[in-house]
């Protein structure tokens, strides 16, 4: 393809669309999310847990009317990008669009500031940046920004554990209901419980965030995992950790699986924790 | 019924409580997360003055969001507890008798807890947006440098919780998961 056929977006619209979805993915719960919190309150059989998942949703109820944070960890901005190998970005780099664009959307939102510059030295960089960006190059002429902030809490009841093969699926369920079992009042449950099951050690982890940015409520295209996925949920919620750890049915809200392909002597497995603000805003440019 | 406390709390207050209660607390609360904690303790290890009063104080573990303009704070529900247990300890022998937070301590804060008559509350994490509207009043009182860590003074109104570790042992975390788990 030709340079003339390409489609251009400008460095300033990817930064507008980012400020804009960083917002509203901190202030707006899904609609799945919401349902499921609903249906909770069904089969929840604790009086407090009830309680928490009405609070919960009185919650939700006033950060969109209010267009105020769900939770006041308002996350590190992880930014998935699928850019077109059609598209190509005027008048700046698409990183630095995505960056500024964090920035000015945790500013404008009156998010909280998250990040420090180093691990050790814990200096707040005050924008919150920068962001987490992964990026596919798709073929097409558009650009697919999807931001997920995502809180400290729960990402330090997650875990990578590299399993063999002769671990089986099994290996794999005893290991993600150990993890939310440990992870008992910290991450705030309800949860929901992102599994990548293969690839590398890395990506692993990666195929665990990405799950997180499924719809609650959906059903696994393949019927192995759905199945998996479905056996997971019933034994996470036979836990009894219930809605804040107090006790009850509903420790969690979905459980996704994301698999890849593997190497021939690994069979890694992570957990990312989410709680039940599990934001995330998708817009194609 | 929830019962009503004030903070700061008397040792009475702190004796009445016990795992399970919940409550309104309504006077002034003091916010601290991980770096506040460890400046806190850093300056008792040197004798120097703390920027508030520990006697019967109540630390709430929250670092909120900016307040928009018109708003007393943004959102301002609790963050993980257990990060602070290296320094609880060490607070509530100078005086700290509660803390507010949510998720699990470890045994040596529960033991401090007994030890000098003190109380764990938690709120509800991720209720944020609802929990600012206890809030009456804030300031930053000291780490300015440290943004949403920077040690606040709040003014609570029937600011709502619940006591998970009482001063006698009480753990309502392990009560309420043994009541609900099913093998």
């Amino acid at each position: 393809m030709g340079t003339e056929e390409m489609k251009e977006i400008q460095f300033d619209r990817i930064k507008d669309a980012v400020a804009k979805l960083c917002i509203d993915a901190n202030c707006l719960l899904g609609d799945d999310v919401v349902q499921a919190l609903k249906d909770g309150l069904k089969i929840e059989e604790s009086p407090a847990g009830k309680d928490i998942l009405n609070q919960l949703l009185e919650n939700e109820q006033i950060a969109r009317k209010e267009m105020m944070p769900i939770c006041q960890d308002t996350g590190w901005a992880v930014v998935w990008l699928k850019l077109g190998s059609g598209v190509r970005v005027q008048g700046g780099e698409l990183y630095d669009a995505v960056q500024q664009g964090v920035a000015k959307g945790y500013k404008d939102g009156y998010l909280r500031k998250s990040i420090v510059k180093d691990p050790l030295r814990r200096e707040n960089t005050k924008d919150n940046t920068p962001a987490i960006i992964y990026a596919d190059i798709v073929p097409g002429d558009g650009l697919e920004i999807t931001v997920q902030p995502k809180g400290g809490g729960s990402e330090n009841m997650s875990e990578v554990k590299m399993l063999s093969a002769s671990d089986g699926a099994e290996g794999i369920k005893k290991f993600v209901v150990d993890r939310v079992a440990r992870s008992k009042a910290n991450p705030c449950p309800p949860v929901l419980v992102g599994v990548g099951i293969g690839g590398t050690f890395e990506k692993c982890a990666m195929l665990a965030k990405h799950s997180l940015l499924r719809e609650v409520g959906s059903i696994h295209p393949d019927p192995f995992y759905a199945a998996m996925e479905k056996e997971l949920l019933e034994r996470v919620n036979k836990l009894g950790i219930g809605p804040q750890g107090l006790g009850g049915r509903v420790t969690a809200l979905a459980v996704f699986v994301e698999a890849f392909p593997c190497h021939i002597a690994t069979m890694p497995c992570a957990v990312n924790i989410n709680c039940h603000a599990a934001r995330h805003q998708t817009v194609t440019l | 019924m929830a019962k009503k406390i004030t903070a700061p709390l008397t040792a009475e207050t702190v004796k009445d409580l016990r795992a399970g209660d919940s409550v309104l607390i309504s006077g002034t609360i003091y916010t601290g997360r991980d770096l506040a904690h460890k400046r806190l303790t850093d300056s008792l290890k040197a004798g120097e003055k703390l920027p508030f009063d520990l006697a019967g104080a109540v630390i709430y573990y929250v670092g909120p969001s900016p307040a928009k303009p018109g708003q007393v704070i943004g959102s301002a529900g609790p963050t993980t507890s257990y990060r602070m247990d290296a320094y609880s300890p060490q607070l509530m022998e100078n005086g700290l008798r509660g803390m507010i937070g949510k998720g699990n301590r470890t045994p040596v804060v529960l033991d401090a807890m007994k030890q000098h008559g003190a109380v764990y509350f938690a709120a509800v994490g991720g209720a944020a947006a609802l929990m600012a509207r206890t809030i009456k009043a804030a300031r930053v009182i000291a780490y300015d440098d440290l943004g949403p860590e920077a040690v606040r003074e709040l003014t609570v109104e029937d600011f709502p919780a619940i006591v998970i570790n009482d001063m006698y042992g009480g753990d309502l975390y392990e009560q309420g998961v043994a009541k609900y788990k099913k093998d």
